[in-house]
């Protein structure tokens, strides 16, 4: 049951071969018996659970339900959901038990899924290891030595580990894709725009993006259906028309042009995981694709522009934290602004305030042309780099990140260290594409190494398309790891 | 680029963020790290590039000037830190 396909366990839940309430047990159990050893959920709340179950069961009698209707489904602890607790990994909201729904959980009560609990991550989101969770880190379930990734690593853990049917993620700089290739799950990154951030706490606006995490592209492509679509309530909602994601999944890859940018692998790659992406490549072609040879040139610069953008955003974005009106307050002080300080000083994490002093000193008068702008500049840089890609090949692939899971307290105070580890991911949200991470074997260590998917804007059912073929004649993304 | 104390002290102030002498030292010293990677951008000529303030180049969405939220001020002060009469509590301003 636990390695079913969500089409499966949609069948069996229809099929009454088990009931919601049966398969939300099943899960709760096993959260019960594995989740101390992993930290991947920070919040459960069974007697909820199992009432969206009861619920489900209702409606699944009634013969009124929808794809996911019953399906346990883990958050991430960054969605607002009514009635839960609601951390962002923070001190800061040690105790927000959200008044609201953000949109995406809307979408997937109205779809009648199951809430299983809210996932860890690192605090605000800011992070690659999930080391900067308030809650302590995530263990990755292929090695509990070792880190799961970031900053979405507590959902990546659960969905490997089998705690939850599929999940949710955010990705802001590769927040998603990382700890998807880390701990050998599917993730995907939609375009920027198509799921409402409405809901979901903020950390750098012109870049955040929720998507779906699971075991394969056919349980993601079901899982966008549900939360992509048009919000008014998220003032960069686009207005499309509804899209079937899974529409594609069965064509063949016959005539496929993927783009290799010769910049994703150079040196700072390992060679483990240049070995699992190449075999993936030879694969593609196996299975009719083409090569073509790219080239983004300013691609390099994307850590230090992210670094510029995103703390400015978030400087700004986290200025509401105040201790007015909700979340952490310091119990002394003597005034107003020393009552600011000191919950903020207080309710923050050295993560955190490294990137609000970081976005503070950007944005500070006489350096905002230096930094904020010449970044911006350079983000159109990097977009232009794609677009004149994409005229070439109809997706680009490569590594998502430069090596394995690393070992927790590896990377330690050394921040520039972490932040490379988001080499290959921060492009694509300054560009505001669409990207995934599939597995594609394992590296030194035996630990998974995820194969990258760029696409075009607009295009994820053609990457999901190029993802379930891979994962038809390939089975990496159905391994488990032992002793689970 | 390397900051000095006082430029950490002053962006502590300016984002509220109370710091010791010590968190302001190391803090000083992370910094100077990240804007060491920066710096990496200054070379490049963006002589003529418009900047890119946002991922999809949409213009922003209008609505009808009308009331769409309903009132929710007991739910949304049951989670305030300190309240009273409907009002938030804050420590005096005004003499």
């Amino acid at each position: 049951m636990f390695n079913s396909t969500l089409r499966q366990l949609g069948a069996a839940l229809r099929a009454k071969e088990i009931s919601s309430v049966e398969l939300t047990q099943l899960y709760l159990n096993r959260i019960a018996r594995l989740n101390p050893a992993l930290n991947a959920y920070i919040t459960l709340d069974a007697e909820k659970s199992l009432a969206q179950a009861r619920a489900a069961d209702e409606r699944l009698a009634d013969g009124d339900a929808s794809d996911l209707t019953g399906i346990p489904i883990a958050q991430k602890d960054i969605f607002c959901a009514k009635g839960w607790l609601t951390t962002c990994g923070s001190k800061m909201l040690h105790n927000f038990v959200s008044p609201y729904d953000a949109h995406v959980i809307a979408r997937f009560n109205d779809a009648g899924a199951v809430n299983l609990g809210k996932t860890n991550m690192d605090e605000f989101a800011m992070g690659s290891s999930n080391e900067t969770s308030h809650y302590g880190a995530v263990k990755n379930p292929w090695d509990t030595a070792r880190v799961p990734g970031g900053s979405s690593g507590g959902t990546a853990a659960a969905v490997a580990a089998r705690l939850c049917a599929a999940a949710t993620g955010t990705d802001t700089g590769g927040s998603i894709r990382q700890p998807a290739a880390l701990c050998g799950i599917s993730g995907l990154k939609p375009t920027y725009g198509v799921v409402s951030r409405y809901g979901m706490i903020a950390f750098a606006s012109s870049l955040d993006q929720a998507g779906p995490m699971g075991r394969s592209a056919e349980d993601l492509a079901l899982l966008l259906n549900t939360m992509a679509g048009f919000d008014e309530r998220d003032s960069t909602s686009l207005q499309r028309d509804k899209e079937d994601y899974a529409r594609d999944l069965n064509k063949p890859l016959n005539g496929l042009r993927i783009g290799l940018p010769q910049e994703f692998f150079a040196a700072g790659l390992g060679s483990d995981v240049a070995q699992a992406v190449e075999a993936a490549i030879a694969e593609y072609k196996k299975l009719g694709a083409v090569i073509v040879d790219i080239s983004l040139p300013n691609s390099r610069l994307s850590v230090p522009v992210y670094y510029v953008l995103a703390p400015a955003e978030a400087s700004s974005n986290l200025s509401r934290f105040d201790g007015v009106r909700y979340g952490y307050r310091a119990p002394d002080y003597t005034d107003l602004t020393d009552m600011y300080e000191k919950s903020r000083a207080q309710g923050f994490g050295a993560e955190v305030k490294r990137r609000i002093m970081i976005g503070t000193y950007v944005l500070s008068h006489g350096y905002y042309d230096a930094y904020y702008l010449q970044a911006q500049k350079i983000r159109r840089l990097i977009a232009q780099d794609f677009t004149e890609a994409f005229r070439q090949c109809d997706v680009i692939m490569g590594p998502t990140a430069p090596s394995t899971a690393f070992k927790l307290g590896e990377k330690g105070d050394d921040p520039v260290q972490m932040y490379l580890s988001d080499i290959y991911t921060i492009a694509v949200n300054l560009a505001g594409l669409p990207g995934m991470s599939i597995p594609c074997g394992f590296g030194a260590n035996n630990m998974p190494v995820g194969l990258q998917i760029i696409g075009n804007y607009f295009g994820e059912a053609r990457m999901l398309n190029a993802a379930h073929q891979y994962q038809l004649a390939t089975d990496w993304h159905s391994r488990a790891p032992q002793g689970l | 680029m390397s900051l000095s104390n006082a430029d950490v002290r002053k962006v502590a102030r300016l984002a509220r963020l109370a710091m010791s002498e010590t968190e302001i030292e190391s803090a000083r010293a992370q910094l100077s790290g990240i804007f060491n990677l920066i710096a990496e951008m200054q070379a490049v000529d963006t002589t003529g590039i418009e900047p890119m303030s946002h991922a999809q180049d949409v213009s922003q969405r209008l609505r009808e000037d009308k009331v769409t939220e309903t009132n929710r001020r007991e739910a949304f002060q049951a989670i305030a830190p300190q309240v009273e009469a409907g009002l938030y509590l804050v420590p005096q301003v005004i003499e």
